[in-house]
């Protein structure tokens, strides 16, 4: 059972690849056609609004046939991230049925288990919403951390140690999994923000930039990600707490992990505050949600691997 | 007084409370790398020894203890200040808007982010009313005009902002009163023995500036049984699997209640928390002196000092004579002697053997000094050495008797498990915890309660009846004002509108929907 979910992880992870590969072949062949003028935007915008969204024709009209290949990629690259996402959660069930658990107990099944929830909110973003301009960066960050998680962070499937044995481990992990994902979708939010905003007042808006939707609107999506990913975050730290209280005897205790849990929440609510401050809104707060997802994938990353806290399971 | 108006204000503005949380996210970080004394005093020492001249430094920085110190406590209480200054001003200003009417009709509606307008064929008061009830029955508060009805929703989201801030405040109280009023021991209880709350029997205890001795409840715990499981499988070999102590408890006069603790499920024992925290070895030693007389019997705690339980102890037999004879060494559950030396490569007691070296001296008058009961005092004492001069030094596996030089023996006849308990109680815990409940309803409220201002306007021209309705978001962040314009429009009776409104609504963009209808 194990060997069938890591194969299904590995797998995932090519397609994830050759997803990745489709989506840079239709933002190449966006970029060679010619710049186009600002308003086209408004008019993608409503071509969106089709009843089949995946098979609208979201390209305005430029030379015939180059729109025609951009679509074609980007319909084949949410294809793949459609298969890779089936392969992935087989990977993530198998994985819960091996180790007769729900798989959140290591960085490896954390990871694998967020990325799911990301390429899964992508994808409905991306068909309900016809957001499908996600789909470079976010296949970029499936392949980046599918990649790690097999390589890195692999560890072989085994129980749990007694102190995860509680209810708050599902509450607690479950949370900080989908405000980790809205975290990752957020900074690519802001990131695209930040192209996006510096092409406008350079008055370069072409090729993918292009694609884009306008600066104000990305900075809305973020907004709106952030606001649905703090509130979680907040309820993940207090659920911690809570448990913390349960298995170690006290809420807190500035392990690392929790510190450094405190100072990405301490970012994001810079981030919530700079929206709302004259001369911060904009580009510094999306560098706020940009710093934020870097303190989350620290904690994560490098408070797991350089120091030793209490979080610190499974050797890894 | 003027530059403390001036202080004030750049304390309470955004900008600041904004500077704030960086250094407090800036301030947090140093803890997190360097050892923290609360945490893990052995380390700190440890850091000190490796480091001298930068240890110094660390100490004088506080560095050892970041999150208890002055600088780290001016940060958060500055941003307090900056959150109070913040926010009370604004409870004041909500106050009196929640009692305020939705503001007047402004005299050109077609200059809002949306409008819209036509010709209606009902007369001005009924399409009045009709708006009206149609705002109403979508949750705006209105205010009746001369020919036009303004309205506004979303008072929540202010309110939710100010819970959401205040309940920091509570948060501290709430921190602050748990700190003062809490008390936390912890005690080693081997296997078969018992624990009262008492405070003489706790091996380490912290209580807040308000603690009172008689808030010790006083029950006794018997620990009957200590169930510890290791992984056996290659995988994460040694790692536990399970942790279990048969307790009962007892009120004094009652009949005990039989529990277990284990590590996610602590004992609550009339609102005192009981907590398993540790566990290790207790081997059952018995000195024998040369005359023949027991001089001490009995399981001896053993502190763990590896992952695999190398257990370090001593065992001192103060009532043997003619010598006051002391054992010093290991307990090593799962003993291997390799190039390292003696040490555990299991946590699980398969192989149990003791590694001890014997100290001896002239009898000690009793005296009521405390003398710590993990390390011999080898002031008067020499190592005992056999007859070549070679220092004593044996292995004995359970059940095994050793005679040593001067005639006396020692015994290992057994091992036992100890269980370290935490005992706590923190009675302002409910509060910090309601005030996070409060703080993320609050914050829900906050983000997503969208206020939004429509207004109607209805006015008798040339025989006809001209409608124009308009709108104004107060989140850059809404979607659907363009909707709920050309609503209201129809609902004062405009079939037709007279033009597409032209809207702002990122929504649209965002969603493929057209703000429009």
């Amino acid at each position: 059972m194990e060997s069938w979910s890591n194969l299904a992880m590995v797998t995932s992870w090519v397609i994830y690849l050759l997803a990745m590969c489709a989506h840079a072949v239709e933002w190449a062949s966006a970029r060679s056609a010619a710049p186009a003028a600002e308003p086209v935007l408004v008019a993608a915008g409503s071509g969106r609004a089709a009843p089949e969204p995946e098979h609208g024709a979201s390209e305005p009209a430029r030379s015939p046939s180059e729109p025609v290949r951009v679509d074609l990629f980007g319909r084949i690259g949410l294809a793949l991230t459609f298969i890779g996402l089936l392969t992935h959660l087989i990977g993530v069930v198998l994985r819960g049925v091996a180790a007769d658990r729900f798989p959140w107990g290591n960085m490896y099944e954390f990871t694998t288990t967020t990325l799911l929830l990301a390429a899964a909110t992508h994808l409905l973003l991306a068909t309900r919403f016809g957001m499908r301009w996600l789909g470079l960066p976010v296949t970029l960050l499936l392949t980046v951390g599918q990649g790690l998680a097999v390589t890195v962070f692999y560890v072989a499937v085994a129980p749990l140690v007694p102190a995860l044995h509680s209810v708050w481990f599902i509450v607690h992990i479950i949370a900080a999994a989908i405000a980790g994902a809205a975290f990752n979708l957020g900074a690519i939010a802001s990131i695209l923000y930040l192209v996006r905003d510096r092409a406008e007042r350079r008055g370069r808006v072409g090729g993918y930039v292009d694609k884009l939707p306008s600066a104000r609107a990305l900075d809305v999506f973020a907004h709106r990600i952030h606001a649905f990913a703090f509130p979680l975050w907040t309820f993940t730290i207090a659920a911690g707490a809570v448990w913390a209280d349960y298995a170690w005897g006290r809420f807190w205790g500035w392990d690392p992990k929790e510190t450094w849990s405190l100072i990405t929440w301490v970012v994001y609510a810079a981030y919530l505050h700079a929206r709302a401050t004259a001369g911060w809104k904009g580009r510094r707060a999306a560098w706020l949600a940009v710093l934020g997802v870097a303190t989350f994938w620290f904690n994560f990353v490098g408070i797991n691997l350089l120091v030793t806290g209490l979080h610190s399971y499974a050797g890894i | 007084m003027e530059w403390l108006r001036w202080f004030w204000t750049q304390l309470t503005s955004m900008r600041t409370a904004l500077i704030l949380l960086f250094i407090l996210a800036l301030a947090a970080i140093p803890g997190s790398f360097v050892p923290q004394r609360p945490v893990n005093p052995i380390r700190v020492s440890d850091f000190i020894a490796d480091n001298p001249g930068l240890g110094e430094w660390y100490e004088r920085l506080g560095l050892f203890d970041v999150y208890g110190s002055p600088w780290f406590a001016a940060v958060y209480l500055l941003l307090y200040a900056s959150l109070v200054g913040c926010i009370v001003p604004r409870i004041a200003v909500y106050a009196r808007a929640v009692r305020t009417p939705p503001p007047h009709t402004p005299a050109r509606l077609d200059r809002l982010p949306a409008h819209a307008e036509g010709v209606t064929t009902a007369s001005e008061p009924d399409a009045l009313a009709a708006a009206e009830q149609w705002l109403r029955a979508r949750r705006f508060r209105t205010r009746r005009e001369e020919g036009a009805v303004a309205a506004e929703r979303g008072y929540l989201r202010e309110f939710g902002n100010i819970v959401f801030h205040l309940s920091f405040v509570l948060l501290l109280g709430g921190l602050a009163w748990n700190t003062l009023a809490s008390y936390r021991g912890e005690v080693i209880v081997v296997e078969g023995q018992a624990f009262s709350n008492n405070l003489t029997q706790y091996d380490d205890f912290r209580a807040g500036a308000a603690f009172n001795p008689t808030q010790l409840r006083p029950f006794t715990i018997f620990v009957d049984a200590f169930t510890a499981s290791f992984e056996t499988g290659p995988v994460q070999r040694g790692a536990a699997r399970e942790f279990r102590a048969d307790v009962r408890t007892a009120d004094p006069g009652a009949e005990p209640q039989a529990s277990t603790i284990e590590v996610n499920h602590p004992l609550r024992v009339d609102g005192t928390n009981v907590h398993l925290i540790g566990h290790g070895y207790a081997p059952v030693i018995t000195i024998t002196d040369p005359q023949g007389n027991v001089a001490t019997s009995g399981p001896v705690v053993f502190l763990p000092q590896d992952g695999n339980f190398s257990s370090l102890g001593v065992v001192k037999a103060p009532d043997a004579r003619p010598e006051y004879l002391a054992l010093e060494g290991w307990f090593l559950p799962t003993a291997v002697v390799d190039e390292q030396g003696p040490h555990s490569v299991f946590p699980d007691a398969l192989v149990p053997e003791l590694f001890l070296t014997v100290w001896a001296g002239p009898p000690r008058e009793e005296t009521s000094a405390p003398e710590s009961v993990y390390s011999i005092n080898k002031d008067d004492l020499a190592q005992m050495t056999t007859a070549e001069g070679a220092p004593v030094a044996f292995r004995l596996a359970p059940g095994q008797i050793v005679d040593l030089p001067d005639g006396s023996t020692v015994e290992f006849s057994d091992w036992q498990r100890w269980v370290k308990l935490q005992v706590s109680s923190e009675p302002g815990l409910w509060l910090a915890a309601v005030s996070i409940l409060l703080a993320i309803a609050g914050l829900g409220l906050s983000l997503y309660v969208r206020p939004r201002r429509l207004w109607v306007r209805v006015a008798d021209a040339d025989g006809t009846t001209r409608v124009v309705a308009g709108g104004l978001d107060r989140t850059d962040t809404a979607q659907g004002l363009g909707d709920d314009v050309v609503a209201l429009a129809r609902a004062a009776g405009v079939a037709e509108l007279a033009e597409t409104p032209a809207v702002t609504d990122t929504g649209a963009e965002l969603f493929g929907k057209q703000g429009v209808g």
